[in-house]
C-alpha cells in the first residue's frame, strides 16, 4: 500500500496507458511525451485525465494562445486584463465593471435548452467570483435559416433555457443579437455575455493564496454529467452524435445558482474566504490547478471528501465531472466555520476537500491515496501551443472577387418590394417574440432594453450608466475574416455610442471551425488581427474572452464569428439617446457618408441567394471620430434619436427609426430624400460601416452639424421626421417609394412570431 | 415607519422592492425567510423571483418558510400585506388571496409593458391613484394567468375586489391587452378584508421616470400613507370588515 506522502500508482481497474487511451484523450504523440517531461514517469489513468482537460483546447487555448498575445489589452481604466474569471475596467466614482462573454456552443447543438440555459450559468458565475454582482446579461446568437425546422427547434430552446435560466436569477437581459444563415445549420453560435459591478476595492481574483487555508466544494454535488466536456467542446461533431454525446451535455439549476451567487458575494464581503473559482469546463480539475497555478502555490485534494450524487465515483470521473452550481472555495485557516455559517444560511452544501499546500503540485488523494500529483504550473501554462500555417480557401477568395454589380440595379415596385422583403427577413425584423422571453425589468436599472442600438443600465444610487452591444456578422467575417472581424468591433462600439455612451473595452467570443484545417487557421489569424487593429484604433483594449474551436459537422465549419462584447459608459443617464424617430418635424441627418457596398450584404442573401462580394470595408479613422463625435453629441442633448446602419442598410435603419418599440411606441413617418450618386438597391441596402441616423429639433441641428465637423465627421440632412400614422417616405435620385407605416409594422414585427408560431 | 420586505430564497425583486419603500419615504426592512417574527413591522412586502426555484409550482413551497407563519398571522389580523408577481402567487397558495395564477396563455414567459386600470382608488394600496386611470409598468412572468372558480370570481367582482386590470392605453379591457389570459383581465385583486393586495405586474420597477414608467410609486406611497393613518399598528380589525370599510 503506498502511504499518503508516497507517488500516486494506478488504482485497481484503472485501464493501461497506450497510444490508443492517449489519442482517446484528444492528446497527440508529442504532447503525450511533453507529458513524460513534465511528470517524470508514466501517468496514472487518473492524471492522464487531467492532462487531457487541461491542455484540450477548451481550457489550454493551444491553437490560439500565441495569435491571441498579439491583442492590445492595457489601458489606463483597466484593472484587469485576459487570464482571470473576468476582465475589469474601471468605470468611476468608485465602481468598477467585471464582464465576460463565453460560447455555449456545442451543448446547444445537441440539447439548446440545457445547453444554453448552463452557457448563461457559467457567465454569471465567472462575474460573481471575481466579486462582483452580475447586473445585466446580452448574448449573441447565430441560427440555420427559421424555414428549416432545425433552427426553429434551436431558436425555440435556446430562447427558452436562455430565459429560464437567466429569469429565474434575477439578471435582466439588456441585448444581444440572433443572425440566420444557412451557415448556422448544424452548429448554432450561442455565446452568453455577463456584466458585473463591484466596489473597486472589493474585488477578488481566483487564487489559492496563504499555504494552510482551507479548500472547500460548494454547491451542487457532484455527478456523471458532462464528464470531458472540455474535451468534448474540442471536437468536431458528426452525424449522430446528438444521441452519444448527451451524456457530455450538462443540466442547469438557476434556484442553486441563485443562492451561489448570493452566498458567495456574503462570503467575499466577510473576508472569510481568500478566493473562489468556478467549477465549470474541466470541473474539480481546472479550478483546482487553475486556483493553484496562479498563485503558484499548490492544491491537495481528497476526492473521497468531495459530495457525490452517484455510487462509486472514481477520481477520475468525480475530477473531470462538469455538474453545474459548484464552486471550489479557498478559506482563511482558522475562518472555516463562519464561512460555513454563510453557506448554510443559504442552503449550500459545503465540503472541507483539502488544503492549500506549498509543493507547487496539483495533488489528489482518494481516502488518503493519492492518485494524482502533477506540477501545477505546467500543468496550467505548459500546454503546447500552435501557430500552424494557414492558407485561405479558394472558394472564399473566388466569392470574395465575384462582381455583384449588377445586383444594385433595382426599381419601381421591385425595388419597394425589395424594401419590404429586407425588412421583414428575420435577421433583420424586430426580434421581440425573444426578447421578450427574458426579463429585461428586474433590478429596476433599464434604461435601454433590446431593440435599440445597446443596451442601458444604470448603476443603482449614481447617474452613471454602462452601455454594451454584441455583435458579429459572420457573412462578412467568411468573405473577408480580417476586415469582418474589425467591423464587428466598429459596429459594436457605433451602437454603443449610439446610447450616449463612450466606448471604453471588450471581451469578445471567437468561434470558428476546426484549426486542424489551413482554412479556418487563416480565417482565425485574420480575424484577429482584424480585432487587434480595430481595438488599438478606438482604444478599446482586450480584457478577456474565449474561444471556441471545432463548431463544424461533418467537415462544414460554421462561418468565422469572431462575437465582440463592448462595453462603455455615460455619466448621466439622463442624457442617453433612443434609437427611434421622436417628434414630428426633427430634422433627419446622416453622420458618415454612403458608399453602397453590397457585398455579404443581407440583401445579397435573401433576394439573391448570393454570398458573395468584398464585405464592407472599415475606415478606422472614421470609425474613432464618429465613436467620439455622438458622445459629445449626448452631452449636449442635442439629439433626439440616434441608430446605427448595419444588416439590411439604410432600410433597415431607417424603417426601425420609424417603427420604434413594440407595444408602447409610437410610429411615426419621415420623408427622406438621398441623391447619392448610387445604384438604387446598393444605396438602400448596403452594409456600409460608419454611418448613423441622426434626429434632432430643428432648433438643435446646427449645433448637430457643428459638433459633427469638429470631429471631422460628414453630416449631411437627408430628410424630416413626419406625423403618426403615415409613411416612410424616400426619394431617390428617379426612384420615390412610399412605406405606410402599418405595413412596415406588419412586415418587421411579424417575421419572427409568424415563422415561429404559425401552424405550416 | 418599517416595511419589511420578506426575502426567501430564490426572491430576485427583494432589491427593487426595498427601493421602492424607501423612494415612498419608509424604512425597508430585510427579513430572511427563516425568521419566525416580523419584527413589529408595519406592513410587509413580499417580493417577485422564483421563491424555493418554483419547484412544484410557484409559491407551493414558499408558503411553508417559517416566516409565512408570522406573515399570515399579521395578515390575519388587518396588516398591510402586498405580494408581487411571485410573492402574489405565494399569498394565494398560502391561502391568503383567493384564486390561483395558471400558466400563460402563450406558455411561455413573458416581459413586456403593460397597461392597467385601476379599479379601486378607495384601498390602502391604491389610494394615490384616480379610479378608472390607466397606469404602466412591466410585468415579468410565466405563470400570471388568473384563475378563480365562478363562485370565487362573481365575489371578487361583486365585492369590487378586482383593483387592477389590463387593459388598452386607452382604458378598455379587451382581450389584446390581456397579455396571460387572466380571467376578467385580472392583474391585481384584494382580499375580502381588503387588507393583503396581490398583483402580477411590477410597481417596483416603476418608481423613475428614467427607466421609461414612474407609475408604481403612488402603490407604495398609497401604503406608506395608510400605514401612517393606521397607527399604530398593526390594528385588530373586527371579522368581516367590508373593503368600504378600510381605514384610509
Amino acid at each position: 500500500m503506498s502511504g499518503a506522502n508516497g507517488a500516486p500508482r494506478p488504482r485497481p481497474g484503472d485501464p493501461p496507458i497506450t497510444p490508443e487511451l492517449v489519442e482517446d484523450h484528444g492528446l497527440s504523440p508529442s504532447e503525450y511525451e511533453l507529458i513524460l517531461d513534465v511528470m517524470g514517469r508514466e501517468p496514472t489513468f487518473t492524471e492522464l485525465g487531467i492532462f487531457s482537460a487541461m491542455w484540450s483546447e477548451h481550457c489550454g487555448y493551444k491553437n490560439s494562445k500565441r495569435l491571441l498575445r498579439l491583442l492590445p489589452t492595457t489601458a489606463p481604466w483597466v484593472i484587469q486584463g485576459p487570464g482571470e474569471n473576468a476582465g475589469v475596467i474601471d468605470i468611476g466614482g468608485g465602481w468598477a465593471l467585471a464582464f465576460k462573454m463565453e460560447s455555449h456552443n456545442h451543448p446547444s447543438a445537441v440539447e439548446p435548452y440545457q445547453g444554453a440555459a448552463t452557457g448563461v450559468g457559467g457567465i454569471l458565475r465567472d462575474v460573481f467570483t471575481m466579486g462582483a454582482r452580475p447586473v445585466a446579461t446580452l448574448n449573441s446568437l447565430h441560427f440555420g435559416d427559421l424555414e428549416m425546422a432545425r433552427a426553429r427547434y434551436l431558436l425555440e430552446g435556446v430562447v427558452r433555457g436562455v430565459g429560464d435560466y437567466g429569469n429565474c436569477v434575477g439578471i435582466p437581459s439588456m441585448g444581444g443579437e440572433v443572425h440566420f444563415d444557412r451557415g448556422y445549420e448544424e452548429n448554432p453560435i450561442v455565446n452568453a455575455m455577463c456584466l458585473g459591478i463591484v466596489r473597486s476595492d472589493e474585488l477578488i481574483r481566483g487564487e489559492a493564496e496563504g499555504v494552510g487555508n482551507t479548500v472547500m466544494a460548494v454547491g451542487a454535488r457532484t455527478g456523471r454529467d458532462g464528464i470531458h466536456g472540455a474535451t468534448f467542446a474540442s471536437e468536431e461533431l458528426s452525424e449522430g452524435d446528438d444521441e452519444a454525446s448527451r451524456p457530455q451535455v450538462q443540466v442547469g439549476d438557476p434556484y442553486t445558482e441563485k443562492l451561489l451567487l448570493e452566498a458567495s458575494l456574503e462570503l467575499i464581503a466577510s473576508g472569510d474566504i481568500v478566493g473562489i473559482q468556478d467549477m465549470g469546463a474541466a470541473g474539480l480539475t481546472s479550478s483546482g490547478a487553475e486556483m493553484a497555478g496562479r498563485s503558484g502555490t499548490g492544491v491537495e485534494m481528497d476526492v473521497a471528501r468531495v459530495p457525490v450524487r452517484a455510487e462509486a465515483m472514481t477520481p477520475y470521473e468525480i475530477l473531470l465531472s462538469e455538474s453545474q452550481e459548484r464552486m471550489l472555495v479557498v478559506a482563511r485557516a482558522g475562518r472555516e466555520e463562519a464561512a460555513r455559517r454563510v453557506l448554510e444560511k443559504w442552503e449550500l452544501e459545503a465540503a472541507t476537500i483539502g488544503q492549500v499546500t506549498d509543493k507547487g503540485t496539483f495533488r489528489v488523494l482518494e481516502d488518503g491515496v493519492p492518485v494524482a500529483e502533477i506540477p501545477a504550473l505546467p500543468l496550467t501554462e505548459g500546454c503546447p501551443a500552435y501557430e500552424r500555417p494557414g492558407e485561405e480557401s479558394k472558394e472564399v477568395r473566388a466569392l470574395r472577387a465575384q462582381d455583384i454589380s449588377r445586383y444594385g440595379d433595382l426599381s419601381g415596385d421591385d425595388l419597394q418590394a425589395a424594401f419590404l422583403e429586407v425588412v421583414g427577413t428575420p435577421a433583420v425584423a424586430s426580434k421581440q417574440w425573444i426578447y421578450e422571453q427574458y426579463d429585461t425589468t428586474v433590478r429596476a436599472s433599464s434604461i435601454e432594453r433590446p431593440g435599440g442600438s445597446a443596451g442601458l443600465i444604470r448603476i443603482p444610487g449614481t447617474d452613471l450608466g454602462v452601455a454594451a452591444s454584441t455583435d458579429c456578422n459572420g457573412r462578412h467575417c467568411y468573405l473577408d475574416p480580417r476586415s469582418g472581424a474589425a467591423g464587428a468591433v466598429v459596429e459594436a462600439a457605433r451602437n454603443v455610442a449610439c446610447t450616449g455612451a463612450t466606448p471604453l473595452a471588450i471581451t469578445n467570443c471567437l468561434n470558428f471551425g476546426s484549426p486542424l484545417r489551413a482554412d479556418i487557421r487563416h480565417q482565425f489569424r485574420e480575424a484577429v488581427l482584424g480585432i487587434r487593429d480595430a481595438c488599438a484604433h478606438l482604444e478599446t483594449p482586450v480584457t478577456g474572452g474565449n474561444v471556441s474551436f471545432y463548431n463544424e459537422t461533418d467537415g462544414k465549419a460554421v462561418y468565422p464569428t469572431p462575437v465582440i462584447g463592448m462595453v462603455g459608459t455615460i455619466a448621466d443617464v439622463a442624457k442617453f439617446v433612443g434609437h427611434s424617430f421622436r417628434r414630428p418635424g426633427d430634422a433627419i441627418l446622416l453622420l458618415g457618408h454612403n458608399k453602397g457596398e453590397l457585398g455579404g450584404s443581407e440583401y445579397l442573401y435573401t433576394l439573391h441567394g448570393v454570398v458573395a462580394g468584398g464585405p464592407p470595408t472599415v475606415d478606422l479613422e472614421a470609425e474613432r471620430a464618429l465613436t467620439r463625435c455622438l458622445p459629445a453629441m449626448a452631452e449636449r442633448r442635442v439629439l433626439s434619436s440616434a441608430h446605427d446602419v448595419a444588416t439590411g442598410g439604410l432600410a433597415a435603419t431607417l424603417a426601425e427609426c420609424c417603427l420604434g418599440r413594440p407595444r408602447t411606441g409610437r410610429p411615426v413617418g419621415a420623408s427622406v430624400r438621398l441623391d447619392d450618386a448610387l445604384p438604387p438597391a446598393a444605396l438602400l441596402f448596403g452594409e456600409d460601416h460608419g454611418r448613423v441616423i441622426v434626429s434632432a429639433s430643428p432648433t438643435d441641428e446646427a449645433e448637430v452639424r457643428e459638433i459633427a465637423a469638429k470631429h471631422g465627421v460628414p453630416c449631411a440632412p437627408i430628410g424630416t421626421v413626419g406625423e403618426e400614422r403615415s409613411s416612410l417616405q424616400i426619394h431617390l435620385r428617379g426612384e420615390f417609394l412610399e412605406l405606410p407605416l402599418g405595413t412596415l409594422a406588419d412586415r418587421y414585427f411579424g417575421a419572427i412570431p409568424r415563422a415561429m408560431d404559425d401552424e405550416p | 415607519m418599517r416595511i419589511a420586505v420578506i426575502t426567501l430564497p430564490g426572491s430576485n425583486c427583494d432589491q427593487d422592492c426595498h427601493r421602492s419603500v424607501e423612494a415612498a419615504g419608509a424604512t425597508a426592512v430585510p427579513v430572511w425567510h427563516r425568521e419566525m417574527s416580523l419584527g413589529g413591522a408595519d406592513a410587509v412586502i413580499v417580493p417577485g423571483g422564483f421563491a424555493h426555484g418554483d419547484y412544484l409550482r410557484p409559491g407551493a413551497i414558499a408558503r411553508f418558510s417559517p416566516i409565512m407563519t408570522p406573515v399570515v398571522e399579521f395578515a390575519r389580523s388587518g396588516g398591510l400585506v402586498v405580494g408581487i408577481c411571485n410573492g402574489f402567487q405565494i399569498l394565494c397558495e398560502a391561502g391568503l388571496l383567493p384564486g390561483a395564477l395558471l400558466r400563460n396563455r402563450s406558455l411561455r414567459f413573458q416581459s413586456h409593458d403593460c397597461a392597467l386600470r385601476v379599479e379601486r382608488s378607495d384601498t390602502p394600496f391604491t389610494s394615490r391613484y384616480r379610479e378608472g386611470q390607466v397606469i404602466w409598468m412591466p410585468l415579468a412572468h410565466a405563470d400570471g394567468n388568473y384563475y378563480a372558480d365562478p363562485g370565487t370570481l362573481e365575489e371578487l367582482e361583486c365585492e369590487g375586489r378586482v383593483v387592477f386590470r389590463y387593459s388598452d392605453a386607452e382604458g378598455e379591457s379587451t382581450e389584446e391587452a390581456n397579455p396571460n389570459g387572466s380571467l376578467n383581465g385580472i392583474a391585481g385583486i384584494v382580499n375580502e378584508g381588503g387588507n393583503v393586495l396581490g398583483l402580477m405586474p411590477h410597481p417596483d420597477r416603476a418608481i423613475d421616470l428614467a427607466l421609461g414608467w414612474q407609475d408604481g410609486l403612488p402603490l407604495f406611497e398609497s401604503l406608506v400613507d395608510s400605514v401612517r393613518q393606521r397607527a399604530p399598528a398593526p390594528v385588530a380589525v373586527a371579522e368581516g370588515r367590508a373593503l368600504a370599510g378600510t381605514a384610509r
